[in-house]
C-alpha cells in the first residue's frame, strides 16, 4: 500500500505544511471506532495527536473552531474524467481536482480514455508534471490497457508502471476480446499494478441508450439490458480466478451484476468493486423526463437493481463508492436524450446527496457510507485515510446541519452536466486536508462566517 | 393545451375536445369552400428531420385550411445539412415569431426539448420511436366515426372494444400512441408480434396486453397491423419476411367479417396485409388519411385558437366559420 501523498499534487510543492488545530469537532472513523468530540492535531502532515476537546494546542498553529460540526476520514475517488489531454474545454487537471477538493476527496485516480488516450510512458510522465503544479487534491492517473483503447494489443505496461500510473484501465470501453484480457491479467503479474473494468458486452448493448425495461418500452429507447453488464463480469472473474490475478470492476449498475461478485468474493476470488452516487440515489424512472443529464453509461436501472446496489454497499459487497465524474459540454447535452452524450459530473454533490438521500432517511448508517466513500483507496493499492495518531492527515470536515442547493453558487468543475443540479442537500464540505495540507476552504466558512443557516 | 408532445401526457377531456372540434371541421370540408379564416396571418412551421408522406402534407393542408401560412423545412438542403444544432436551427426559426412548430424528428424527446426553446406552440410529429401523438388522434377519430353510438349520433369513447396492434411494436411510434390513446378511451389493447420486436415490460408501461401469435386473434374487434421495416430483418430480429408474412400477416383467412383493420401506411402489400384485406369492405386505411387532416386541422385550433373555456368554466368555443360565410 502507498500513502496518499504519493501520488502528485500542488501541495508538495514549497514551504512544509503549517500545523493545524481542529478544535471540537465530532470526529468519526468508523474503522478506529471512534465517534467523540474531539480536537485533531496535525503536525508535519501527519495527525499528531486527537486529545479531548479543547485541550489541543500547538505553537503557531492555525486554529479551526469546529464546534457543531463533524471530522471524517476524507475521501477518495478512484473513478474520475479530467479529460486531460485533448479535452480541457471540458474539465482540466485543476478544476477537477478542485471539485475533487470541494467534494471532500483527499486522492482521486483519473482514467485515461482522454484523446488521445493515455497509453505511453511519456503521456504519464507529462500528466504527473501537470498534476504536480495543478492538481488542488493528490491524483493518480491510470493508463490503458490496450494501446490507444483499440482492444488488440496491450499497452508497455511494465513501462507504463514504471513512469508512475497508478494502474491500467479502458474505462469507457470493455475489453471486447477475452484473449486480450487474459494476456493482460496474466501481464499483471508483472506489474503488480490493478486493473479496472468497464463491463459491458457491446453486442449486448449495441444502441442502448437507457436501461432495457418498462421505461425504456415506453420511451421507445433502445435499451442496454442488464445482462449486458453482468455477462461480461462472469467472464472476467472465470478469467481472474483463472490467472489468479487480480480486478476492479468498475460502476456496478445491476442486480445481477452484484449477485455474480458476491458469489466471486465468497469463493475467494481477487475481486473488488464500486458503486456510482447516481446509481444508488437515482433509477430509470428519472429517465421518463428525457432530461439529457440523465444519461449515463453505464444506465440508471430499475428500482430492484437500486436496492440491491444498497445493499451490497451495506454489507461491503461493494467496496466503496466512486463518482465516475465525466464532464461534458454543454452543447453535448442539449440535444434529444438518444444523441446526448454519457456521463454526469459527481465529485462535488457525493457526500451531501448519499447523506441526504441515504443517510437521513436510515438507508445506511453513516458509519458505512464514511467507509465506503474511501474503500476505493485500499483496493487501488493506496492506504485508506485515518484518523489515528501517526496516520497521515487526509480528513473533510462537514456541516451536516448545512442545506444547499446543488449548483445554485456554481461549480469548480468547468462542466455543469450534474444530474444533482438544483437539489436541495444536507451536508456540506467546508474543509479538506489532504496529506496534512489544507486542499479546500468553502467560502463562506473561510471568510469565518458561520455556515449553517448562512448556506 | 400548450404543446402536443405525446399521448401520455393528454388528459381524456383534451382528446374528446380534438375529437369534437374534428368533427365540426369534417362538416365544413363536406362544404363547397373548405377554407376558414382562423389562423389568418399566423405563422405554422413544419420542420420534418426524417422522410414524411403523409404526416407532412396532412399538417401543411390543414394548417392551409385555417388559413395560416406555413414555411415547411426539410432536413436536407437545409441548414441541418451543414451541422446546425437543434438549438440553433430553432432559434432561428423562432425569429419568424412561428405561432407553432409541427417537428419530426429522429430520436426521443425531441419536440419535447424545442418546446423549452421556443414560444411557439409545439406539436410532436414523430420523435424517434417514442410516439406520434397527431397519428393516435386520427385513428381514435376514425374508429370513433366508423364504429359510431347508434341512431347516427357519433361515439365518444371505445369502451368494451378489444384493439390488437400487431407487428414491430419495438421499433413503432404509433403502436406506443396509438395504445396509449385506445387505453385512454377505454379500449382493452392487445401487442402482438414476434417476441423479438415486443419490447420487454411493455404489458407495465404501455398497459397493455401482449401475445405471441395470432391464434387469439378472432376476440379482437379492431386489427391495427403496423408496417414492417424490411431492413429489421439484416438486424436478425425475424429470420426472414417470409416467415414473418406466414406468422404475422392479416389476411382475409385471419380476418373475420366483423373485425375492422386499420394501419397508419405505408402499406408493405403481401408482408403485413394480403392485397384482398387492403382494399376489403372492413379496411379503415382510406378513412384513416382522411381523418388525417380534420384531426390535425382541430390540433391546430386547439393550440392557436384557444381550445380550453377561458374565464367561466362551461363557456362555448366559437364553431368555425367558413370563409365566405357571414361570420
Amino acid at each position: 500500500m502507498r500513502a496518499i501523498s504519493a501520488l502528485d499534487w500542488r501541495g508538495t510543492d514549497g514551504a512544509p505544511a503549517g500545523a493545524l488545530v481542529i478544535r471540537g469537532a465530532r470526529v468519526v472513523d468508523p474503522r478506529e471506532g471512534l465517534d467523540e468530540v474531539r480536537d485533531v492535531v496535525v503536525r508535519e502532515g501527519e495527525i499528531a495527536a486527537i486529545p479531548s476537546a479543547g485541550s489541543g494546542e500547538v505553537d503557531g498553529a492555525e486554529v479551526i473552531d469546529a464546534e457543531g460540526m463533524a471530522l471524517f476520514p476524507a475521501f477518495f475517488d478512484p473513478h474520475v474524467h479530467l479529460r486531460t489531454p485533448g479535452r480541457e474545454d471540458k474539465e482540466d487537471v485543476e478544476t477537477g481536482s478542485r471539485a475533487a477538493a470541494a467534494g471532500g476527496y483527499c486522492g482521486i485516480l483519473a482514467m485515461a480514455n482522454t484523446d488521445p488516450p493515455v497509453d505511453t510512458a511519456a503521456d504519464v510522465s507529462a500528466l504527473r508534471e501537470q498534476a504536480r503544479e495543478q492538481a488542488a487534491v493528490p491524483t493518480g492517473f491510470m493508463a490503458t490497457v490496450t494501446k490507444g483503447m483499440g482492444g488488440a494489443e496491450l499497452t508497455e505496461m511494465s513501462d507504463l508502471a514504471e513512469a508512475g500510473a497508478v494502474g491500467f484501465s479502458d474505462d469507457g470501453l470493455p475489453i471486447r476480446s477475452a484473449r486480450v484480457m487474459r494476456r493482460a491479467l496474466q501481464y499483471q503479474q508483472l506489474v503488480r499494478l490493478p486493473i479496472a473494468l468497464h463491463e459491458e458486452d457491446p453486442e449486448l448493448s449495441a444502441g442502448g441508450s437507457m436501461h432495457e425495461g418498462e421505461v425504456s418500452a415506453a420511451l421507445g429507447i433502445a435499451g442496454a439490458p442488464s445482462v449486458s453488464e453482468s455477462v461480461m463480469i462472469s467472464r472476467d472473474i472465470a478469467l481472474a480466478m483463472f490467472e489468479e490475478a487480480s480486478i476492479h470492476v468498475q460502476h456496478l449498475s445491476a442486480f445481477e451484476s452484484v449477485s455474480t461478485i458476491e458469489h466471486a468474493k465468497a469463493y475467494g476470488i481477487r475481486v473488488s468493486c464500486e458503486a456510482t452516487p447516481h446509481h444508488l440515489v437515482l433509477t430509470d424512472e428519472s429517465v421518463r423526463s428525457l432530461d439529457s443529464r440523465f444519461k449515463m453509461n453505464p444506465p440508471l436501472r430499475a428500482e430492484a437493481d437500486r436496492q440491491a446496489l444498497i445493499d451490497a454497499v451495506r454489507s461491503g459487497t461493494i467496496d466503496c463508492i466512486a463518482t465516475d465524474h465525466a464532464p461534458h459540454t454543454s452543447n453535448e447535452k442539449e440535444v434529444p436524450f438518444e444523441q446526448a452524450a454519457m456521463g454526469v459530473t459527481g465529485l462535488e454533490t457525493a457526500f451531501s446527496v448519499l447523506y441526504t438521500e441515504l443517510v437521513l432517511p436510515g438507508v445506511l448508517g453513516l458509519d458505512v457510507l464514511l467507509e465506503r466513500l474511501n474503500g476505493g483507496a485500499e483496493p487501488l493499492g493506496f492506504t485508506a485515510p485515518r484518523i489515528a495518531r501517526g496516520a497521515e492527515a487526509n480528513l473533510t470536515l462537514c456541516d451536516l446541519d448545512a442545506e444547499w442547493e446543488a449548483g445554485a453558487n456554481g461549480w469548480e468543475s468547468r462542466s455543469e452536466n450534474s444530474c444533482f443540479a438544483g437539489r436541495r442537500l444536507r451536508g456540506q464540505v467546508l474543509m479538506t486536508v489532504a496529506a496534512g495540507r489544507v486542499a479546500y476552504r468553502q467560502r463562506s466558512f473561510a471568510m469565518g462566517v458561520a455556515p449553517s443557516g448562512a448556506a | 393545451m400548450r404543446h402536443l408532445l405525446s399521448i401520455e401526457d393528454l388528459e381524456r377531456a383534451d382528446i374528446d375536445r380534438i375529437m369534437e372540434r374534428a368533427a365540426s371541421f369534417a362538416e365544413v370540408g363536406r362544404r363547397d369552400i373548405k377554407k376558414v379564416p382562423t389562423l389568418r396571418g399566423r405563422t405554422v412551421v413544419s420542420l420534418f428531420y426524417e422522410s414524411s408522406t403523409r404526416t407532412s402534407s396532412s399538417f401543411e393542408l390543414a394548417a392551409k385550411r385555417l388559413s395560416a401560412d406555413v414555411v415547411s423545412v426539410k432536413s436536407s438542403g437545409s441548414s441541418v445539412d451543414k451541422g446546425e444544432s437543434l438549438k440553433d436551427t430553432i432559434a432561428t426559426l423562432s425569429a419568424y415569431a412561428p405561432e407553432a412548430i409541427i417537428i419530426r424528428h429522429p430520436h426521443a424527446g425531441a419536440a419535447k426539448l424545442v418546446s423549452g426553446w421556443t414560444d411557439a406552440a409545439v406539436i410532436n410529429a414523430g420523435d424517434g420511436k417514442h410516439e406520434h401523438p397527431s397519428q393516435a388522434l386520427l385513428d381514435t377519430y376514425t374508429l370513433l366515426d366508423r364504429l359510431g353510438a347508434g341512431e347516427g349520433k357519433p361515439r365518444t369513447d371505445l369502451e368494451g372494444k378489444r384493439i390488437w396492434i400487431v407487428g414491430d411494436v419495438l421499433h413503432s411510434r404509433v403502436a406506443r400512441s396509438c395504445a396509449l390513446c385506445f387505453r385512454k378511451m377505454g379500449a382493452e389493447v392487445t401487442v402482438c408480434g414476434p417476441p423479438t420486436l415486443i419490447p420487454r415490460g411493455v404489458a407495465d408501461a404501455l398497459d397493455v396486453q401482449v401475445s405471441y401469435s395470432l391464434d387469439d386473434l378472432a376476440e379482437a374487434d379492431v386489427v391495427y397491423a403496423l408496417r414492417m421495416q424490411r431492413e429489421r430483418m439484416t438486424d436478425t430480429f425475424v429470420p426472414s419476411i417470409r416467415e414473418y408474412a406466414v406468422n404475422y400477416q392479416i389476411n382475409s383467412r385471419r380476418l373475420g367479417p366483423r373485425q375492422l383493420l386499420m394501419h397508419p401506411g405505408p402499406v408493405n402489400r403481401g408482408i403485413e396485409l394480403s392485397p384482398e384485406v387492403i382494399d376489403g369492405p372492413a379496411s379503415l386505411i382510406t378513412a384513416q388519411v382522411e381523418s388525417g387532416l380534420v384531426v390535425r386541422m382541430a390540433i391546430l385550433y386547439e393550440l392557436l385558437a384557444g381550445g380550453e373555456p377561458r374565464g367561466s368554466a362551461d363557456a362555448e368555443l366559437p364553431a368555425p366559420t367558413p370563409i365566405g360565410e357571414p361570420a
